[in-house]
């Protein structure tokens, strides 16, 4: 009599095993097998095409009727495993039992469903199977929201806009596919998604499904709501152990089997995505292939041993073009080798150690890929090719990367030169006229005729068109790039680059990941350029940006409420020093900006301290920022004898309408009551003194290394217009000032009468200014502290772990 | 063979940052680089004594945040005309949490 093999699960790793014990010994075992699904076995991975609509059902079926047919499978599909009776060697369904010589169990992986309120609604599903795709199918002309930007997840929101879906994905790390992917790679794929129609939202975290009856939008933490008729979770996969944990199996992340694919019931064995093999889970099909065939030789009693190999990932989407395999993680003495070509959107990335390679990452160009990842499996020694290596298997001394590239795409009506509002074309026509030294170019398109610091760009437009004879271009913004920090802010704008990632691509950087120098720079750029888009990057500010506090050279921190003004009352008083007790402060101080510093606050008392001054009413004083400090004023007429207008009441609107912006480097306001200047308003960046007549507005002061008086920039009778005037030389200095460059500096540069002509003489644009003042002001005008002392920020303010204590025990 | 001690989850530190492990052996600083490889340094510039754990993370290199020398995490090797060298420790990933040497319990022979 034949023995009976149960199968539990009708996948691809089952189905693959079948197959493999059927052609092997046609006539050993009498199989029964049991599917939750109301199928047998098709090709999961082809999914993706039937969801974009390449394929049907139908053609993506691996086992019809007929095949099970003709090897006697006893198919019971539709009917659920419930229980397993080992002592016995019996399985039950809810229709019945089977007995056992063998069971195998191929229950693959259930979804991850995040818990969040409304998880259960009608209308979120996740992607396992054809009925998730049929919902998603359904989508077409509907909003479609994908939780999870990982390799599914993707598959899910491109299958769906091909259907015509308005599709978003929320994913909550920084980059797409962050486990496959660096920052720059998840960048290129972002921005091709987005070519889709996809919204693609980062760093977003879900807080809750919305909806009554059925889903109808998502929350996330941040306040954003994305509208959704479909909610897709695809967050990740984990292996579905139900039937063998209550079977008292064997069972960690997975069940447990040994190399033979045996658990630990040596009746009972199992394969596919519910296995753990020496604390490995597997989720890529070619693993659970090489398990299909160990298994089938296990049932057959010959020796068999599955070793896993590493994988290679690729993504299902037509059009994008990645590859990704090996490690990034672990280990020092790591070395890599990139190559961009941002012209054709091409990034490459090899992770060496010594001499062999031990991952790679390619986006745009994946045609080397077999090739990199045959030497990355096959351990092969590369120093004899290390040099040309990125260039792949074809290279036959082919050229550099040309970092003129992203200036060589530039389309032709790309502006050039900001002030004399010059385009590409008009240089390169001025070129093709005959022109080609810069000063020639100048004098005949006025490009780099006024503030000059676009010399750089025009030479690098004129070396396109000329064929690369460069002269005298200025040097870079640091080591990372040869573009200054003015063109780089051009490109930024020409080319609407939004990430840190893409700028990097896009303009060539030479590094992996910038320099202290480069990176808070382009987060300024880009915070400045798109106040509604970009998101801060914390980790590319400087430590007392990042930390919202001054760090002193002991690693303490000094912290500085806001005063309105230099105004304060009693009570704020009595919590600055109920604070200043309470977490043993060991210096007060007042500081030259008229207000109080507490000095030597350890890091970990941070958020505490800052929850007990809000409580008080009092916000940070940004007393660390590249953005409003503070505005000094003198008491002015309501008490002064001899004072001309309420310059108090002047500073504290001032303040109450500026704080919280960034701009390229500190900006200091003063506002005095009269000319005697009790508030020292002509050495601050911008000031105002006030006569009888009205405001004298100046800029351009300084009282540090460099001393600098003020210079007088408009008077006008009103306050209101006064106040225009400075919001928008404020704007106008954000916009166009290098990073670094306080108001005296740029001023230096660009000149007052341009800045006189943008704010003072022309009154729509100074309209305009002081309208995108308030637009990015919408989004920073808001308390850091209040943000970083909630109760799930303020534990990362202390250390990670702390070893001493296990130390002593 | 290294023996190696969890000191935590890789989420518990922002990409491109770092969280500090306090030890017998004084305050260790855990790295994060953009690609979620890890490393263990030294909290302690040997320039001012600078919490390096607040620096700027780029690539495997890190910027003391008091007078911006520049580290090599691989290393601890200061680069450029900066002579000196921050210790470095084992710091490894597993299964999404951070280990790091387990010697790191112990108080040093020197100390």
């Amino acid at each position: 009599m034949k023995k009976k093999l149960v199968v539990i699960g009708a996948g691809m790793a089952s189905g693959r095993m079948l197959e493999q014990l059927f052609d092997a010994a046609p006539d050993a075992w009498d199989v029964t097998l049991f599917n939750a699904e109301p199928r047998g076995n098709y090709n999961r991975l082809m999914l993706s095409p039937v969801l974009s609509g390449e394929k049907t059902y139908d053609q993506i079926v691996t086992h019809d009727d007929t095949w099970y047919a003709t090897h006697c499978v006893d198919c019971r599909f539709g009917e659920p495993v419930v229980r397993i009776d080992r002592k016995n060697r019996l399985v039950y369904s809810n229709s019945g039992g089977a007995p056992y010589d063998a069971l195998v169990i191929a229950t693959g992986s259930a979804p991850f469903i995040i818990p969040v309120p409304g998880k259960d609604l009608p209308g979120v599903v996740t992607y396992r199977d054809l009925e998730d795709t049929q919902a998603m199918i359904d989508t077409a002309g509907k909003d479609a929201v994908v939780i999870g930007g990982g390799l599914l997840g993707l598959e899910a929101a491109a299958g769906m806009a091909a259907r015509g879906a308005r599709v978003t994905v929320i994913h909550l790390m920084g980059h797409l596919m962050e486990r496959q992917l660096d920052p720059a790679a998840g960048y290129l794929l972002q921005r091709d998604l987005e070519k889709r129609g996809i919204t693609v939202h980062c760093k977003g975290a879900t807080k809750a499904i919305l909806g009554t009856d059925r889903a109808e939008a998502v929350l996330l933490e941040d306040g954003t709501v994305y509208p959704a008729d479909l909610v897709c979770m695809a967050v990740g996969i984990r292996p579905e152990v139900r039937l063998a944990n209550d079977a008292h199996l064997e069972v960690e992340r997975g069940i447990v089997v040994d190399d033979a694919l045996r658990t630990s019931d040596p009746h009972v064995f199992a394969l596919g995505e519910c296995v753990e093999h020496r604390g490995q889970v597997f989720g890529l099909v070619a693993p659970l292939y090489d398990q299909a065939k160990v298994l089938a030789k296990t049932l057959l009693g010959e020796a068999a041993i599955f070793a896993p190999v590493q994988t290679a990932t690729k993504l299902k989407v037509t059009g994008c073009d990645l590859f990704s395999a090996g490690d990034f993680a672990d280990a020092p003495g790591r070395e890599d080798i990139v190559f961009r070509d941002p012209g054709r959107g091409i990034y490459k990335r090899l992770v060496l150690e010594g001499d062999r390679i031990v991952g790679v990452v390619m986006y745009g160009d994946t045609a080397d890929g077999a090739w990199f990842y045959g030497l990355m499996k096959d351990g092969t020694d590369i120093s004899d090719m290390r040099d040309t290596l990125i260039f792949g298997p074809a290279f036959q001394g082919g050229a550099a990367p040309d970092p003129m590239a992203a200036v060589a795409a530039l389309p032709p009506e790309a502006e050039i030169c900001g002030c004399n509002g010059v385009s590409k074309g008009t240089i390169l026509d001025a070129v093709a006229g005959g022109a080609c030294t810069l000063d020639a170019v100048r004098a005949c398109t006025k490009a780099s005729a006024s503030c000059g610091t676009c010399s750089g760009l025009v030479q690098q437009v004129m070396a396109v068109a000329l064929g690369g004879e460069v002269q005298d271009t200025p040097v870079g913004m640091c080591k990372c790039t040869n573009h200054s920090h003015e063109d780089v802010r051009r490109l930024i704008r020409a080319m609407g680059l939004k990430s840190i990632p893409a700028v990097m691509q896009e303009l060539g950087w030479k590094t992996v990941g910038g320099c202290h120098s480069c990176r808070p720079a382009l987060n300024f750029y880009l915070l400045a350029e798109y106040p509604l888009e970009y998101r801060d990057d914390r980790q590319s500010r400087f430590v007392n940006e990042r930390n919202h506090a001054n760090i002193q050279k002991d690693g303490t921190y000094s912290v500085v409420p806001r005063m309105w003004g230099g105004v304060t009352t009693p009570a704020e008083l009595r919590a600055i020093a109920d604070a200043a007790e309470k977490y043993g402060v060991p210096m007060v101080k007042v500081t030259g900006g008229q207000r109080i510093d507490l000095l030597g606050v350890r890091k970990e008392d941070l958020p505490h301290m800052w929850a007990d001054l809000n409580a008080a009413g009092m916000v940070s004083g940004a007393a660390y920022s590249k953005g409003l400090r503070t505005v000094k004023t003198c008491v002015g007429k309501e008490f002064c004898r001899v004072g001309t207008q309420d310059s108090t009441g002047l500073g504290i609107k001032l303040e109450k309408l500026m704080w919280g912006s960034w701009t390229p480097h500190k900006l200091k306001l003063g506002v005095s009551g009269c000319p005697r200047n009790c508030a020292e308003a002509t050495c601050k960046d911008i000031g105002v003194v006030c006569v009888d007549s009205g405001y004298n507005i100046v800029i351009g002061g300084a009282a540090g290394m460099e001393v600098r008086e003020t210079v007088p920039l408009a008077l006008t009778p009103s306050e209101d217009e006064a106040i225009q005037i400075i919001l928008a030389v404020t704007q106008l200095y954000r916009e166009n000032a290098r990073y670094l460059d306080r108001i005296w500096k740029w001023m230096g540069k660009v000149g007052l009468g341009w800045i006189k002509a943008q704010v003072v003489d022309d009154m729509e644009n100074r309209r305009t200014l002081v309208e995108r003042f308030e637009i990015s002001q919408s989004v920073y005008r808001r308390d850091p502290w209040a943000d970083l002392s909630t109760p799930s920020e303020t534990p990362k303010w202390a250390p990670l772990a702390d070893l001493t204590l296990e130390a002593a025990e | 063979m290294t023996i190696f001690v969890d000191i935590g989850s890789l989420d518990d530190i922002p990409a491109q940052g770092a969280r500090v492990v306090r030890t017998a052996q004084g305050c260790v600083a855990v790295f994060r680089t953009a690609d979620d490889r890890v490393f263990a340094l030294e909290d302690r510039c040997p320039h001012k004594g600078g919490p390096l754990s607040e620096g700027i993370v780029h690539g495997t290199f890190v910027t003391c945040p008091l007078h911006n020398w520049v580290f090599d995490m691989n290393t601890g090797q200061a680069q450029g005309a900066d002579e000196g060298r921050v210790r470095t420790f084992a710091a490894k990933v597993q299964g999404g949490r951070i280990l790091i040497d387990a010697t790191l319990l112990r108080r040093s022979a020197a100390a």
